[in-house]
C-alpha cells in the first residue's frame, strides 16, 4: 500500500497513471468510434450493435466503471500536476518564446477541461436522455442520434469537442508512450507518426457522424415516426 | 556576418531584471548598450554595460559566470524569451553579439522557478540541483588502488549514451525553458548517465527513486513533454533521457516493494 502512495505522490508516478489511463481511454475511443460509424449502415444495424453492447450485462458495467475510474484518475492527476506546475513558477517571464512545444501540448489542460464537460453532456444526452426526453428511447439509439443531431447547436458543440479530442490525442498518444518509458530512443523524439494517425483518424471518424446526420446522409428510419418500431432487433429480455 | 572581426559596432537597448536581494522587489530596467562589437560575447557586452554603470556610481548588473567557455554551467539567463538566447546548443557566454542586429531591443531575465530563488539581478540559487545530485547522483566505490583502466568492459554504445547524458553542465536552462518549471531533463540526464554504465548498476534503482523524490521535494513541476528543455539545452540532451528515467523509476518502485518484503519490513 505504501508503495502505491509513494508512487502516486511523485510527479512521475502521476504521469505514469495519466499515461496508463490515457492509453485505456484511447483504446476505448477507437472502439467507440468504430462502433458508432455503424450509424451509416442504418437503424437496424446500429440498434443491433447497441443491443449487443447492452446484452453483455456485467461486462458492460465493468467497462463503464473501469472507464470512469480511468477518467477520475486522469483528471485528478492532471489537476494536481497543473497546481504543481503553477507553484513551480510563481513569477512569470516578461517575455517568453516557446520554441518547439506544439500548440496541442500547450492547450492540453484547456482541451482536457472541454473534453471533461463534453463527456458529461454526451452521457447526459445519449445515455441518460436528459435533453430530448420526449423522444428518447432506451432501445432505439439510432433515433436518439437522429433527433440529437437535428439541432445545429449540438452539431457545432460536437464538432468543436472532436477538434479538441484530436489535439488532445495528438499530444497525449505520443506523450503517454514516453511517460511510460517504453518509447524507443529516437534521433527525433518530437516526431510522431502513430499519434498523428490516431489523432486524425479519430477526429475524422467522430466528426463525420454529427455532420452526416445533420446533412441527411444518415436518415431517420423509414416512416415519419423516428421511434418507429424495430423488427425485433433488440430483445427486451432484461427483467 | 560570420564574425570575421569586421562587423560594424551596434547600439542596442537592454531591458534587464534588477533585484537588489533575495527578498527584494525587482523590476525591469532599461539600459543603452552602445558601440557593441558583434564579436563580443553576450557576457562581454554586459561587462561593458557594467563598466558604464560603475562609472556612473550605479550598482552593476549581477550575473553568474565562470569559465566563459561554455562548459561550466555557471552562466545562464533568459534572453528575449529563450534560455541562453537564440542560438541552439550554446550557453550565454558563447552567444555572440552577431546574433543581434543594430537597434535591437533585448529582454534579459533570470531563470524563473520557485526552486531557483533570485539572489540578485540575474543570479539565481541553483542549490536545488546540488541536493538532487547529493540524493543519488554518484556511484559508491571502495577506496584503494586505482582500478585497471579496462578492467570493467563498457560496450561502446553504452559509453556513448552515458557520455551524451554526462554532457549536462547543470546550468538550469531546462527548468527555465519548461512551461512547468520541471527539472526532469536535468535529473534524467544524471540518472541516465550513471545508469548506462556498469559501475552505476548496483545503485541504479535506489538512485532513480532518491533523485526523483528529491526533485519533487524541491517543488519542481512535472514533465508534460513539451520538448522545450531539449531545445534549450546547451548540451543538446534528448528527452529520451526522461523516458529512461521514468522507466527506471517505475521499475525501482516495484523493486523497492520487493526488497521490503525480502527484508521483512513491508
Amino acid at each position: 500500500m505504501n508503495m502505491f502512495a509513494a508512487f502516486w505522490r511523485s510527479t512521475i508516478g502521476k504521469k505514469v497513471v495519466m499515461a496508463v489511463t490515457g492509453v485505456l481511454m484511447i483504446a476505448f475511443v477507437i472502439g467507440h468510434v468504430s462502433g458508432n460509424l455503424l450509424v451509416f449502415r442504418g437503424a437496424e444495424t446500429f440498434n443491433r450493435y447497441a443491443a449487443l453492447l447492452k446484452g453483455v450485462g456485467g461486462l458492460l458495467w465493468a467497462a463503464r466503471l473501469g472507464l470512469l475510474a480511468a477518467l477520475v484518475l486522469h483528471v485528478t492527476a492532471a489537476y494536481q500536476l497543473t497546481r504543481a506546475a503553477a507553484a513551480a513558477r510563481p513569477a512569470g517571464y516578461a517575455r517568453r518564446e516557446p520554441q518547439v512545444s506544439t500548440w496541442a501540448s500547450r492547450t492540453m489542460r484547456w482541451g482536457g477541461m472541454l473534453l471533461f464537460v463534453f463527456i458529461g453532456l454526451h452521457l447526459a444526452q445519449f445515455t441518460f436522455g436528459w435533453f430530448d426526453h420526449a423522444t428518447f428511447s432506451e432501445t432505439d439509439a439510432y433515433s436518439n442520434v437522429m433527433v440529437g443531431f437535428r439541432n445545429p447547436w449540438w452539431v457545432l458543440f460536437y464538432e468543436v469537442s472532436m477538434v479538441a479530442l484530436g489535439f488532445h490525442l495528438f499530444h497525449g498518444a505520443w506523450a503517454s508512450v514516453r511517460s511510460l518509458g517504453v518509447a524507443r530512443p529516437s534521433g527525433h523524439p518530437l516526431h510522431r507518426r502513430i499519434a498523428t494517425l490516431i489523432a486524425v483518424g479519430v477526429w475524422l471518424a467522430f466528426s463525420i457522424i454529427p455532420l452526416g446526420v445533420y446533412a441527411g446522409i444518415a436518415k431517420p428510419a423509414a416512416g415519419p415516426d423516428t421511434t418507429a418500431a424495430l423488427p425485433a432487433a433488440a430483445p427486451p429480455a432484461t427483467p | 556576418m560570420g564574425g570575421t572581426g569586421s562587423g560594424k559596432p551596434m547600439n542596442l537597448t537592454l531591458h534587464v531584471w534588477r533585484q537588489a536581494g533575495p527578498g527584494a522587489a525587482g523590476a525591469m530596467r532599461t539600459y543603452a548598450a552602445t558601440d557593441v562589437s558583434p564579436d563580443m560575447s553576450f557576457l562581454e557586452m554586459l561587462d561593458v554595460v557594467n563598466e558604464g554603470l560603475v562609472a556612473r556610481g550605479e550598482p552593476p548588473i549581477a550575473f553568474d559566470h565562470d569559465c566563459r567557455e561554455g562548459i561550466c554551467g555557471s552562466c545562464g539567463m533568459m534572453i528575449n524569451g529563450q534560455a541562453h538566447g537564440p542560438w541552439k546548443a550554446t550557453t550565454t557566454c558563447q552567444l555572440h553579439m552577431r546574433a543581434f542586429s543594430d537597434g535591437d531591443e533585448i529582454v534579459v531575465e533570470p531563470w524563473r522557478a520557485a526552486p531557483f530563488p533570485v539572489i540578485k539581478d540575474l543570479v539565481v540559487d541553483r542549490a536545488a540541483f546540488d541536493r538532487i545530485i547529493q540524493a543519488g547522483g554518484y556511484v559508491s566505490v571502495n577506496t584503494g588502488n586505482a582500478v585497471d583502466g579496462n578492467a570493467v568492459p563498457v560496450p561502446k554504445t553504452d559509453a556513448d549514451a552515458a557520455m551524451d547524458a554526462a554532457a549536462c553542465i547543470g546550468c538550469g536552462a531546462c527548468v527555465a525553458a519548461c512551461p512547468n518549471g520541471s527539472a526532469s531533463l536535468f535529473t534524467a540526464a544524471k540518472i541516465t548517465h550513471l545508469g548506462h554504465l556498469p559501475q552505476g548498476q548496483p545503485e541504479r534503482h535506489r538512485r532513480a527513486l532518491r533523485m526523483v523524490t528529491q526533485m519533487d521535494l524541491e517543488h519542481f513541476g512535472g514533465c508534460s513533454l513539451f520538448g522545450e528543455c531539449q531545445q534549450a539545452c546547451p548540451k543538446e540532451i534528448s528527452i529520451d533521457a526522461i523516458s529512461r528515467m521514468n522507466r527506471d523509476f517505475v521499475v525501482a518502485s516495484v523493486m523497492q516493494a520487493e526488497e521490503r518484503q525480502v527484508a521483512g519490513a513491508g
